[in-house]
């Protein structure tokens, strides 16, 4: 199994240790914990609701954990206080699950912006890098358009061109399969396992769609309504298969019961 | 004539393939006032919907009959059953149904708040959309347990909410203040081009509507002025009363009010979509402090077209009361001397001064409100109101203060 074995504290790119997450009295998530490794792509998985977009929110530092730590390569990021937090943000790239695009720029104004804050780049290269991003999501050709003169998909497509402007050591992408026609969703896998693979990102995703999952994902978390607890970690094609948590076999299966587990190896 | 025009209803509508000919209005016309008559006309042979109880050995059933349509006839049931649900039904004289039939079984299931009722006997797209309703979804959605509320409850929430309400003014205050002094240091970053399209916004774009205001302003204030100065045979003095009233009070206060309703609420508006829609969040993620990039600017423009409008607004309103000083026989040359005389140049700084504050109050109002919107379109629409109304207070309170310090340093 690629990766799933590999997670020891050292390694972790992240670690989220006893994590709990509320807005004001109302918990979302209680006792969170798990890690993830370097070059992994990770996905948060559960019902609508659950709390996945939360997750991310406190994984990028927008909220503050109710209790619990969240570590970055093993310092404590939610220690840090919120001015000096730039170092590890800078680092990040998230797509926000409606996408999140500033209206009033267009595309290339969109993607150009960070480069443009944070690179010294002459604005000839900042130019091609814009189109080389776009053209790794499909968009070739949008870059004047505006975000409310492009689809609901073209949208998430160039929100994760803009996650991407900054060649982040780890991706964030909230849901960024939903809206995307097959063929696209595909394209998008595609795209993952390749910054993966050539970019050596680490990729955390929030993402509902199955096939997706098992064909990227080596690793993954289950977060669990009925408990507002993490149902399970692990490989998502594991847990379909040998979970001890019905709810996570019911959610990989599609809700089609399945029976108890066969044990476990180890 | 209403008789003759439901005759001639009646001969159209008896063909069906002419019904499309009936204008519209005529036949509202027959089925407000003739309604037996479009029952007759729709469904001529339609058998009303019946639900029966009966009774077989020891089982209960309901059978049910007839066209359950929207528009037809009131469902009739006939024999009781007590409170006990059907075991099985009775669907072999059921007609076609819409919406109504698994409507009806729903609410009579849900009065006896049966878990599993029995289905037996229903026509299979019928049970399958019974087995869709009843079905219990497990619990899909997290959400917060409604709390119990006491009278305490709700007076505890209620100052707390006030007690958050000023520590986010508060805290939005020191942000902006930090923000101003990051730019003072030149350290602040925003778009120089966002900048002077809102200088180009709030400026520019304003000059209509403050034009028109302020000069009917300065119309009414001369009317009113006059018809008492006339009296005294001080017509003349209308001109002073113009001038100070415009330059110290009005000038300002109406231009603040204007831009807290072009303005103001345009920044809410702008800021609380950017929020729904997770734009602030990108800034963040980016290292782009939205207070630099976006509360700055729109601070910054407003206290440089404030003032600037301010001036504008009082010449147009003095230009006002002249061309109503013309009409009472002023010359305007005289009118113009007066004025010059009564409105120094103290009392002119003392109107522009006060417009530098209220442009800050009106742009942290509308900025205020658009970063604490909800994720919503309609806290969008919320807060562009709270925006309006909290500057527009703010400005009178400040402008009352003001009055009471001037009177008191008795400039
Ligand atoms: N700003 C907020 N204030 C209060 N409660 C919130 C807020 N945002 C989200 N919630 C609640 O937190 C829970 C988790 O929301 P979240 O957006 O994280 O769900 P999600 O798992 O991302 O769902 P989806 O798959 O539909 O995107 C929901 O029950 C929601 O009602
Ligand atoms: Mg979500």
């Amino acid at each position: 199994m690629p990766g799933s074995t590999s997670h020891s504290p050292a390694k972790a790119k992240i670690a989220v240790r006893d994590l709990t997450m509320a807005y004001g009295s109302f918990v979302v998530m209680r006792d969170l914990n798990f890690e993830v490794a370097e070059k992994d792509i990770f996905v948060i998985m559960g019902g609508s609701g659950c709390g996945k977009s939360t997750l991310l929110r406190h994984l990028i530092g927008l909220r503050e954990p109710a209790k619990g730590s969240i570590l970055f390569e093993g310092e404590d990021f939610t220690a840090t206080p919120a001015a000096e937090r730039g170092r590890f943000i800078r680092r990040m790239g998230v797509m926000y699950q409606s996408g999140a695009l500033w209206s009033s720029l267009t595309l290339a104004e969109n993607i150009a912006m960070p480069l443009e804050e944070h690179t010294q780049l002459p604005p000839g290269t900042i130019r091609e890098l814009v189109s080389y991003k776009l053209a790794l999501v499909g968009l070739s050709g949008y870059e004047e358009y505006y975000p409310a003169q492009i689809s609901g998909g073209m949208n998430k497509r160039a929100g994760i061109a803009r996650a991407m402007a900054l060649d982040p050591d780890i991706l964030f992408l909230d849901e960024p399969g939903a809206g995307l026609d097959p063929l696209s969703s595909r394209r998008l896998d595609d795209l993952i396992l390749r910054l993966r693979d050539s970019l050596g990102s680490t990729i955390v995703i929030v993402t509902h769609e199955l096939a997706s999952i098992f064909a990227i994902a080596n690793h993954s978390i289950f977060l669990d309504t009925a408990t507002r607890a993490q149902g399970a970690t692990g490989n998502p094609a594991d847990l379909r298969d040998h979970s001890e948590n019905p709810a996570v076999r019911l959610f990989l299966h599609r809700g089609e019961e399945t029976e108890a587990p066969a044990p476990i190896r180890s | 004539m209403i008789a003759e025009r439901m005759r001639h209803n009646l001969q159209v509508s008896a063909t069906s393939t002419m019904m499309k000919i009936v204008p519209h209005w005529s036949w509202r016309l027959v089925s407000r006032d003739y309604p037996a008559i479009m029952c007759f006309m729709t469904a001529p042979e339609a058998t009303p919907p019946r639900a029966l109880w009966l009774r077989d050995g020891g089982r209960v059933l309901l059978d049910l009959s007839g066209e359950w349509r929207r528009g037809g006839t009131e469902p009739v049931i006939e024999g009781e059953a007590g409170d006990r649900l059907p075991e099985a039904y009775v669907t072999d004289g059921l007609g076609t149904f819409d919406s109504t039939l698994p409507a009806f079984l729903l609410a009579m299931i849900r009065r006896m708040e049966a878990a599993e009722p029995p289905l037996e006997g229903l026509p299979p797209n019928l049970h399958g959309l019974m087995e869709l309703a009843l079905a219990v979804p497990e619990e899909i959605e997290a959400r917060g347990e409604p709390e119990e509320s006491t009278p305490i409850k709700v007076l505890g929430a209620a100052s707390m909410n006030v007690w958050a309400g000023v520590r986010s003014i508060n805290e939005f205050t020191g942000q902006s203040m930090l923000s101003l002094g990051r730019f003072m240091a030149g350290r602040a970053r925003f778009r120089p081009r966002d900048f002077w399209m809102i200088v180009e916004d709030c400026g520019a774009k304003a000059l209509p509507i403050v034009s028109l205001i302020s000069f009917l302003i300065g119309l009414i204030l001369a009317f009113v002025g006059n018809v008492q100065l006339a009296n005294f045979g001080a017509s003349l003095y209308v001109a002073d009363l113009v001038g100070i009233a415009m330059v110290r009070e009005m000038g300002v206060v109406m231009t603040a009010i204007i831009m807290s309703g072009r303005t103001g609420a345009a920044f809410a508006a702008h800021l609380g979509s950017m929020k729904a829609n997770q734009e602030i969040d990108a800034l963040r993620t980016f290292g782009f402090d939205p207070f630099d990039f976006l509360v700055l600017p729109r601070m910054l423009a407003l206290v440089l077209m404030m003032p600037l409008l301010t001036v504008y607004s009082n010449i147009i309103g003095i230009l006002g009361g002249m061309l109503v000083g013309a009409a009472v026989g002023i010359p305007p040359i005289l009118y113009w001397n007066e004025t010059l005389s009564i409105v120094t140049l103290e009392n002119a700084f003392l109107g522009v001064f006060k417009s530098v504050f209220f442009g800050i109050v009106i742009a942290m109002c509308g900025c205020l409100q658009g970063m604490h919107a909800g994720n919503s379109s309609a806290a969008v629409g919320l807060a562009t109101t709270r925006a309006v109304v909290a500057s527009i207070s703010a400005i009178i309170v400040l402008d009352s203060a003001f009055a009471a310090i001037f009177t008191i340093l008795d400039i």
